[in-house]
């Protein structure tokens, strides 16, 4: 049987008692809609989740919304600031509005939509998990990214990708500059497939052969003396 | 860390009110600035004479004795509104005797100067310095305030935010800088003075120094991009409004909440979710090497 719950953010008492309530039915298998009422701006907005439970936050949220989700599907009906599911391991996470700097960092996992724009850094140091962003993305996105997949509906800005490790980048608009060692990479059929998939997911309708794909040139992988070792 | 904040109304029907907005703005940003506070307020209309806003940084304050003093020997007419460890001083006397006047006295430092502009800044939590000095009351075109976690000077009510710097200029400032003494070694033999050794007091002269010598508001932060290196979010109070710029890497946030009746501007969306009407209004991260200026128009 489900169960419908509310948490009341307002004058800061309720955060506690959500998070709380929250981590005591880890691995819980009871499925449970949980709304979050009046959240106004602030963090770590059901951190830590370890449940298959639909997550409702009815407004802007501070900093760390859902960080290191686990199994949970969260939507931010409203704007999220530094660090929305940072650290995500599974689960979906919707930020119905923007999202400030770092949304996405070191996620191991799950799915993080950004209907709006997200600003600098995001999916900084990507472990696994999938971004689809539905508008443009700041400066530095994809820094060091190790493994998942940053999809941008709109532009990027400068240093996209840089450092890049195996994470895969799909970009349909334009890109302010490359970072270092990120290069363009034509696109198989096999990617198209994949994209579609993803964006499917992600609720966006774009022809997915509309985008670029930006991937290592992993030239930053190995040490090279050629510079006569003059640094 | 550090906290900023600042409201500009648009209409002057809301003036009344720019303390009780500014208030919980101020105080939702405890977390990031426990140690001091400061705020810079703007008078609706400018007056003919200077304010000066003072502080009674040692000892303690006899402000009546400083006004008696100034009746006797000072030809003009002067005012004193007098707040604890603050005052402000009104006065006909031509500046740069009043300036000599208040460095002669014994413990006071001076904190502000302009036809609008009154100052008041101090150790303790946000909450407790508005209460302290009563910022639930104050009115005015616009407001501009700091909530500090100190890492480049020492915590003393002379090193809070906001600084200024000329007359109706003030600064606050979320991040730190790592060339101010480079700064202020090119701005001291210009004859330019510092009170303190808190990096953003070098920001705040080098840009008023700007102004003055005739750059806009914009031209002269486009020439801080390359002379101040450093982390910044800036919130600058000018006499009729305020400009918000954050440095290219944009590590220090800000958010801007504008409907037809304001525009609120903090570190953080949890100081603005008081005010009345933010559920429509537009609300915007600025981008990062961008200057924002409002005006009451």
């Amino acid at each position: 049987m489900s169960e419908q719950v509310e948490f009341d953010l307002t004058g800061g008492q309720g955060l506690r008692k959500l998070n709380g309530w929250l981590h005591a039915r880890a691995g819980s298998a009871t499925a449970s809609a949980v709304r979050v009422l009046h959240p106004d701006g602030a963090h770590n907005i059901a951190v830590g989740a370890d449940v298959a439970f639909d997550i409702d936050v009815m407004g802007n949220v501070g900093y760390y919304v859902a960080g290191m989700n686990k199994l949970a599907k969260i939507t931010v009906h409203g704007n999220a600031s530094t660090g929305a599911a940072e650290n995500m391991m599974s689960g979906e996470v919707r930020i119905k509005g923007f999202a400030s700097n770092g949304a996405g960092a070191s996620a191991h996992g799950g799915l993080l939509v950004i209907e709006g724009d997200a600003s600098l850094r995001c999916g900084i140091s990507l472990k696994g998990g999938d971004i689809v962003v539905g508008g443009s993305v700041g400066s530095f996105s994809a820094f060091m990214a190790q493994a998942g997949r940053l999809v941008v509906c709109g532009d990027a800005g400068d240093a996209l990708g840089d450092s890049l490790y195996e994470a895969v980048i799909y970009v349909r608009g334009k890109v302010a500059s490359l970072g270092a060692d990120a290069r363009f990479e034509p696109m198989t059929p096999a990617d198209t497939a994949e994209l579609g998939e993803l964006l499917a997911r992600a609720g966006f309708t774009h022809d997915p052969r509309e985008f670029r794909k930006v991937t290592s040139a992993r030239s930053l992988y190995h040490w090279h003396a050629e510079a006569n070792q003059e640094y | 860390m550090c906290g900023i904040v600042g409201l500009l109304l648009k209409k002057p029907s809301w003036d009344a009110r720019l303390g009780e907005l500014l208030v919980p703005m101020l105080i939702g940003m405890t977390e990031r600035g426990p140690d001091s506070a400061g705020l810079a307020v703007y008078a609706s209309e400018p007056i003919a004479a200077l304010k000066w806003s003072l502080f009674q940084l040692h000892g303690e304050p006899d402000w009546g004795a400083f006004l008696r003093k100034l009746n006797a020997t000072l030809p003009g007419e002067h005012g004193l509104h007098e707040s604890g460890r603050h005052a402000v001083l009104t006065t006909s006397a031509d500046a740069a005797t009043v300036k000599q006047r208040i460095a002669a006295t014994p413990g006071v430092v001076l904190l502000s100067q302009g036809h609008r502009i009154e100052l008041y800044k101090d150790i303790g939590t946000p909450g407790d310095i508005a209460t302290r000095y009563g910022f639930g009351k104050f009115t005015g075109s616009h407001a501009v305030g700091h909530t500090r976690m100190a890492t480049e000077s020492a915590v003393t009510p002379d090193r809070a935010h906001p600084f200024t710097a000329g007359e109706d200029f003030c600064l606050v400032h979320n991040g730190s800088l790592s060339n101010p003494y480079r700064v202020r070694r090119k701005l001291e033999p210009l004859g330019i003075h510092f009170d303190t050794d808190n990096d953003t007091e070098a920001a705040t002269r080098f840009l008023e120094w700007r102004t003055r010598e005739g750059d806009s508001i914009e031209a002269a932060i486009e020439k801080g991009f390359t002379e101040l290196d450093g982390f910044f979010t800036f919130l600058i109070g000018t006499q009729n409004g305020m400009s918000l710029v954050r440095d290219p890497f944009a590590c220090k946030p800000a958010i801007v909440a504008e409907t037809e009746d304001y525009v609120a501007v903090s570190s953080e969306y949890r100081s603005l979710a008081h005010l009345p009407g933010v559920g429509g209004a537009k609300l915007f991260e600025p981008q990062p090497r961008t200057v924002y200026h409002w005006e009451r128009t």
